[in-house]
């Protein structure tokens, strides 16, 4: 652990949108007053009770929250260790936690009066959420997705344009989350003035990470409550996926102060640490992009090397800058977990719980797999099932009847 | 201090006329071919050479410029090349000014302390950085400044009288105007409306202010360069490097020809305007 360990782990960022060295504004100075604009918005909106009112309505009554903390009886007595208790994301509409964050930036956007929405999206469940708010509220809705993204989540490509989106495939770079990316903020930089940007995740220029953060806590903040409920205290574990780091950073945050609960990220290791692979921490140093600074996939040169992971949403050649943080500050450890492991765990899961997760917290699933059995009977761990699979039965359907050939 | 750009602006001042500024990604399509071409680039009017550093994820440049990247990436362009670039390029010339265009990471990985010293013993003259705000000064910036190079902050219409201090502050050599809210390669800026920005920007500095984005032809270099120290143009010159290569994007014999005559036509364009009214 660092020496020079805060007293909390929550106060962050600074007024500076620093974590440490990580995080910060980096980007065009066409985009600089609107960033500054959306900072003081947010902080408007955070201290407004009815803001938080209204948006606690829509939590409860449109999205489905809280969602269930569930006890994983048929895991937990196959692995023969830890109780696992799964935070279902995957029941909230459209299907995953994203809609957490997105409901809050649509709220903010309103507040600033903005009547065109644009995001990017790797798995298409961020788009989908997006479309569905801006669907609800009646806005103006442009996703962008890497043309292998579209490919491999046909799914949801078509649920989004069934929602009224346009859905932009892009054609640039490794054609995946991060070029989407790219094209979002270069929409955004030539339609500044009626537009407002929906990331997806805890990375991005300060606030976004904060921001994101924020709405996202709420899964941690009712992981507490229920655990209290059910169990009369706190957890012991806790693990997530990370593609950007958004529904581990929910999951994660309300707890960091709690020195004697243990916290995993799993990040996706593709082929392999030593092939190619979606691991920024593992396999990455600091370095710039998006409009932060964190831990990023890169060559000697400064070039930003391709991710690759079978889940779409995790193949992002960067992290949130609060993890890269929480990574060198010791507190939270990250892991990671191969296609092949993932999609173990897919299985083992659609067939002892009845739950088809999707592939990003199939990733998480993995380390459970290899944790919980070295852990007593009487730890409890959560684990954030971030999202559900039917985006991915095609893709997995057609790999697995690939091998029976 | 004096910079090759304090001086150039100096001179164009006495001849009564505003900068041509040609903008090309070091190491497109190749870098042999590339340093041919900036070495052209003076004798075919340029005053002023800005040379991008390609990076892989250029999120406010174009289609044209982001190509122009990854080909010189895919031929082995690194930062490394691009200062050994500068130096072959001072070789013949000690006095046009040159200044590096790009993104901060390469920068960042090649260490700022080290990348500001071998930039300055190369012949660098000022840098321009997309992705670093005021805000961010303390990243580069000011140790530019402490290093002798110029940091040439970019003003755009979204920055408003209230703003403009804060990025003005640390400038030196000029301000670039940003003509649109938009990307490289996008549409052009009405030239009384840049009229409009530059005479703003003028009440906030006494630095030179050079416009771009949007500008293609040699009508409309002249229409800018008659309200503005300089007109830079970047992407029509890609686009014309770009069109001279064979079918496997390599260099021809046209190349370096196509870059220059175009270069010439806008310089004509540039020097057939009367100086920016201060
Ligand atoms: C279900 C699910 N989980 C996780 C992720 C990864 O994003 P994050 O790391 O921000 O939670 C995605 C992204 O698309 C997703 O769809």
């Amino acid at each position: 652990m660092n020496p020079n360990l805060p007293n909390s782990f929550r106060t962050g960022p600074d007024e500076r949108g620093h974590f440490g060295i990580f995080g910060g504004r980096f980007v065009a100075e066409t985009l600089m007053p609107l960033i500054l604009d959306l900072e003081k918005a947010y902080a408007d909106a955070k201290a407004d009770p009815a803001f938080q009112a209204e948006m606690n309505g829509y939590l409860k009554n449109y999205v489905g929250r809280p969602s269930p903390l569930y006890f994983a009886e048929r895991l937990t007595e196959h692995l023969g260790g830890a109780k696992i208790y799964f935070k279902r994301e995957e029941l909230n509409h459209t299907g995953s936690h994203k809609v957490n964050n997105v409901l809050g930036q649509i709220m903010v956007a309103r507040r600033m009066g903005k009547k065109r929405i644009i995001a990017e999206t790797g798995a298409g469940q961020h788009g989908v959420a997006t479309a569905t708010l801006c669907a609800r509220f009646g806005l103006d809705c442009v996703v962008y997705m890497g043309a292998v993204d579209v490919e491999r989540q046909q799914p949801n490509v078509i649920r989004m344009e069934m929602l009224g989106a346009r859905v932009v495939p892009v054609q640039s770079g490794s054609r995946t989350l991060k070029d989407a990316m790219n094209d979002a903020l270069r929409d955004w930089v030539t339609n500044v003035h009626d537009t407002f940007y929906c990331i997806g995740t805890v990375a991005g220029p300060h606030p976004y990470p904060m921001m994101v953060r924020d709405f996202q806590s709420v899964i941690g903040d009712e992981t507490r409550t229920q655990m209290q409920e059910i169990e009369g205290r706190l957890p012991d574990s806790l693990i997530a996926c990370i593609g950007g780091g958004s529904n581990a950073m929910g999951l994660f945050h309300p707890f960091l102060d709690d020195p004697s609960i243990e916290i995993f990220g799993v990040e996706a290791a593709g082929h392999g640490l030593t092939q190619l692979h979606a691991a920024s921490i593992a396999g990455g140093r600091p370095g710039v992009l998006h409009g932060n600074r964190t831990y990023l996939l890169m060559d000697e040169d400064g070039q930003i090397q391709d991710a690759h992971s079978i889940s779409a949403g995790l193949d992002y050649p960067g992290i949130g800058p609060e993890h890269s943080w929480l990574h060198e500050t010791g507190r939270v450890t990250y892991l990671s977990a191969t296609d092949e492991e993932a999609l173990e765990a897919f299985q083992l899961l659609s067939r002892l719980e009845g739950i088809i997760p999707a592939l990003e917290p199939a990733h998480a699933i993995a380390k459970v797999l290899e944790l919980a059995p070295k852990r007593p009977k009487d730890h409890l761990m959560v684990v954030n099932l971030s999202g559900r699979g039917d985006k991915d039965v095609p893709q997995v359907g057609d790999i697995l009847k690939g091998r029976k050939k | 201090m004096t910079t090759r750009i304090d001086a150039c602006f100096a001179e164009l001042a006495k001849q009564g006329r505003s900068a041509f500024v040609t903008f090309l990604m070091a190491g497109d399509p190749d870098p042999a071919t590339s340093l041919s071409i900036i070495k052209a680039l003076p004798k075919a009017g340029a005053d002023i050479i800005e040379i991008g550093m390609p990076f892989t994820d250029p999120m406010a440049d174009g289609p044209s410029i982001q190509a122009a990247g990854l080909r010189a990436l895919k031929a082995g362009m690194t930062l490394k090349k691009t200062l050994e670039m500068v130096r072959g390029f001072r070789k013949d010339d000690n006095a046009t000014p040159l200044v590096l265009m790009g993104y901060y990471n390469p920068i960042y990985i090649y260490g700022v302390d080290k990348f500001l010293a071998d930039a300055k013993a190369a012949g660098v003259d000022g840098l321009i950085i997309v992705d670093l705000p005021p805000e961010e000064d303390t990243e580069l910036c000011i140790p530019a400044m402490k290093a002798g190079l110029n940091f040439i902050r970019l003003a755009t219409p979204t920055t408003d009288d209230k703003r403009l201090p804060a990025v003005l502050a640390n400038t030196s050599g000029f301000v670039y105007y940003v003509s649109i809210a938009g990307i490289t390669g996008g549409a052009a800026a009405d030239s009384n409306v840049v009229g409009e920005a530059v005479a703003r920007i003028k009440r906030h500095t006494k630095l030179p202010v050079c416009v771009g984005f949007g500008i293609r032809t040699p009508d409309a270099a002249r229409a800018i360069a008659q309200k503005a120290n300089g007109a830079v143009v970047g992407t029509a010159l890609v686009d014309a490097l770009h069109a001279s290569l064979d079918g496997e994007g390599r260099a021809t014999p046209k190349t370096v020809g196509a870059v220059a005559d175009l270069a010439s036509a806008l310089a004509q364009g540039v020097k057939g305007a009367k100086q920016a009214a201060e």
